[in-house]
C-alpha cells in the first residue's frame, strides 16, 4: 500500500506519522486520508477539488499531479511550497 | 476603552487600552477580518494562510480558546470554478447569523454561528457581475457589509470595484444603489456606470442609518438613503484619496477619513499622518495630526483598519508599517499605543 506522509507544518490537523492507504492514485489517496481527518481535506485542496496554489506533492522524491497514478511501494509526500512564502 | 482586536500580517493580538499585548493568536498567520459578536460575545478571525488557505476561528472564551470552522466556501460546479482567495469582512446580522464578504466577490451567510456557510447566490448570480473587476487583488471582492439596526434584513454592501448593492429581505433579493458615484479611473463614458464604482469602503451611522459614507477611489460621498444615491463631498484637507472611514454612531453629521496622497502614491501626503473629520455633513473638515508620527512617515491605514466606539469619543487606528493609535476625544489627539506590531490589516474595539 502507497505511505503518505504530510509536512510538519500541518501536524496539527494530519496524521502524526506517515499512513498506509489502499489507492491507485495521487487524490484516491489523499481523500483515504482525509476520511479520516475532514478538517485537513481544506488545507491541501480548495472547494474545488483542486491542490491549492502553494502545496506541493512528491510521488517517491518526483512533483506529482492529483491524478498521477501511486504504486503500491510509492511513498506521497504533502509539503508546502516555497512559492507561497 | 475596551481591548482591541487587532489583525495584522502576523497574527491576531488583543490589545489593551495601555498597549498592553493581552493575547497573540495564529502567530505568524494573516489574519484577513475580525469581528466581536456582542449579543453572545463570540469573537471570529479570518485567516488568510499563505500556503493552505482561508481559514476561519471562533473563541467563545473571548480569545483563551479557538474552535476552527468551514470557512466560507463556493458550491463546487459553478461556473468558472471559484474558489475563496481572503475573507475580507465579517459581519454580524440577525441574532445567530453572520456575514462573510470575500474575494472573490462572494457574500456569504451562516445562520448558526459560522458552522456552515451558503453563497448568497442571488447576488453572485447578478448579471451586473460580469462587470465587476479587482480593486487592489486580482478578483473584486466584498469588503464592506452594513446591516440596517432598525431592520436587520435591510442591507447595503460594497464591492471593490463593483458599486453599492441593497437588499431589502435579507439577501433574497438585491438592487444596485451608487448612483451618484463617480469613477475617475474609468474613460468618460463609463464614469457613471453603478456596477464597476470602488467604494474602498462603507460606514454608516447607527442612529441614523440612512446616513452612510464611503471612502471611494475617486473622493468622498455621502448617502442620505443607506447607498442608493450618493453626494460628493469636496473641500477635504489634503487629500480626498483613502481606504478607512468611520462614521459617528449617534451624529450623522460626523465622520472620520484618512488621507493618503492619492492612488498612485499611497503615502500620507508630504509624510504627514493625518487624520480628517466632519461635524457638519461634509460641508467642512478639521485635519488632526496631535501624537500621530512626525514626517517623514509611511503608514497607510487600510479600509478596515480604522473604528469607532459606541460613545463616538473613542477612536481606534492601526496602519500598513505597524503603529496603533488610541484617539479619546473623537479623533482630535492620538495617542501611540503600540509602535512595532506587523502590518495591520483590521481591528476593531471590542465593545
Amino acid at each position: 500500500m502507497p505511505r503518505v506522509l504530510f509536512t510538519a507544518h500541518l501536524k496539527r490537523l494530519a496524521p502524526a506519522g506517515p499512513v498506509w492507504v489502499e489507492a491507485g492514485t495521487v487524490r484516491a489517496a489523499l481523500d483515504r486520508v482525509f476520511a479520516e481527518h475532514p478538517l485537513l481535506r481544506s488545507y491541501v485542496l480548495d472547494e474545488q477539488a483542486r491542490l491549492r496554489k502553494h502545496v506541493v506533492l512528491f510521488v517517491d522524491g518526483n512533483r506529482a499531479a492529483l491524478d498521477d497514478p501511486v504504486a503500491p511501494a510509492a511513498e506521497l509526500c504533502v509539503l508546502q511550497a516555497l512559492s507561497g512564502g | 476603552m475596551a481591548p482591541l482586536l487587532v489583525g495584522t500580517r502576523k497574527g491576531l493580538f488583543t490589545i489593551a487600552e495601555s498597549g498592553a499585548v493581552i493575547r497573540h493568536d495564529f502567530a505568524g498567520v494573516p489574519v484577513s477580518a475580525v469581528l466581536h459578536d456582542p449579543p453572545d460575545g463570540a469573537l471570529y478571525a479570518g485567516l488568510d494562510h499563505g500556503h493552505f488557505g482561508v481559514k476561519l476561528h471562533r473563541s467563545d472564551d473571548a480569545g483563551v480558546s479557538w474552535i476552527e470552522l468551514p470557512a466560507p466556501a463556493f458550491p463546487a460546479g459553478l461556473d468558472g470554478a471559484p474558489a475563496v482567495s481572503l475573507i475580507w469582512v465579517l459581519e454580524a446580522g440577525r441574532p445567530g447569523e453572520i456575514w462573510a464578504g470575500t474575494i472573490p466577490g462572494g457574500l456569504f451567510r451562516s445562520d448558526d454561528r459560522g458552522q456552515s456557510w451558503q453563497l448568497v447566490d442571488s447576488l453572485w448570480q447578478q448579471e451586473a457581475r460580469a462587470e465587476w473587476m479587482g480593486g487592489g487583488f486580482d478578483q473584486p471582492g466584498i469588503h464592506s457589509i452594513s446591516v440596517d439596526p432598525r431592520d436587520r434584513a435591510r442591507m447595503t454592501i460594497g464591492v471593490s470595484c463593483g458599486g453599492v448593492w441593497l437588499s431589502e429581505d435579507g439577501g433574497t433579493s438585491w438592487r444596485l444603489g451608487g448612483d451618484g458615484l463617480v469613477a475617475g479611473y474609468m474613460p468618460d463614458q463609463r464614469r457613471d456606470d453603478r456596477r464597476i464604482q470602488d467604494p474602498h469602503r462603507l460606514a454608516r451611522c447607527q442612529a441614523a442609518p440612512d446616513r452612510v459614507w464611503t471612502q471611494h477611489h475617486s473622493g468622498v460621498f455621502r448617502s442620505d438613503d443607506g447607498g442608493e444615491s450618493w453626494q460628493r463631498i469636496t473641500g477635504l484637507p489634503r487629500s480626498d484619496f483613502g481606504f478607512a472611514v468611520a462614521a459617528h454612531p449617534h451624529d450623522p453629521d460626523t465622520a472620520w477619513f484618512v488621507p493618503a496622497e492619492s492612488d498612485q502614491n499611497r503615502i500620507p501626503v508630504g509624510g504627514v499622518v493625518t487624520v480628517s473629520r466632519t461635524r457638519d455633513g461634509g460641508r467642512s473638515f478639521d485635519s488632526f495630526s496631535a501624537g500621530l508620527p512626525p514626517p517623514p512617515a509611511y503608514d497607510l491605514v487600510y479600509r478596515h483598519a480604522f473604528d469607532v466606539a459606541p460613545d463616538g469619543a473613542a477612536l481606534a487606528m492601526g496602519s500598513t508599517t505597524g503603529g496603533l493609535w488610541l484617539s479619546a476625544d473623537a479623533g482630535e489627539s492620538w495617542r501611540i499605543a503600540a509602535a512595532r506590531l506587523p502590518p495591520i490589516a483590521c481591528l476593531r474595539i471590542v465593545t
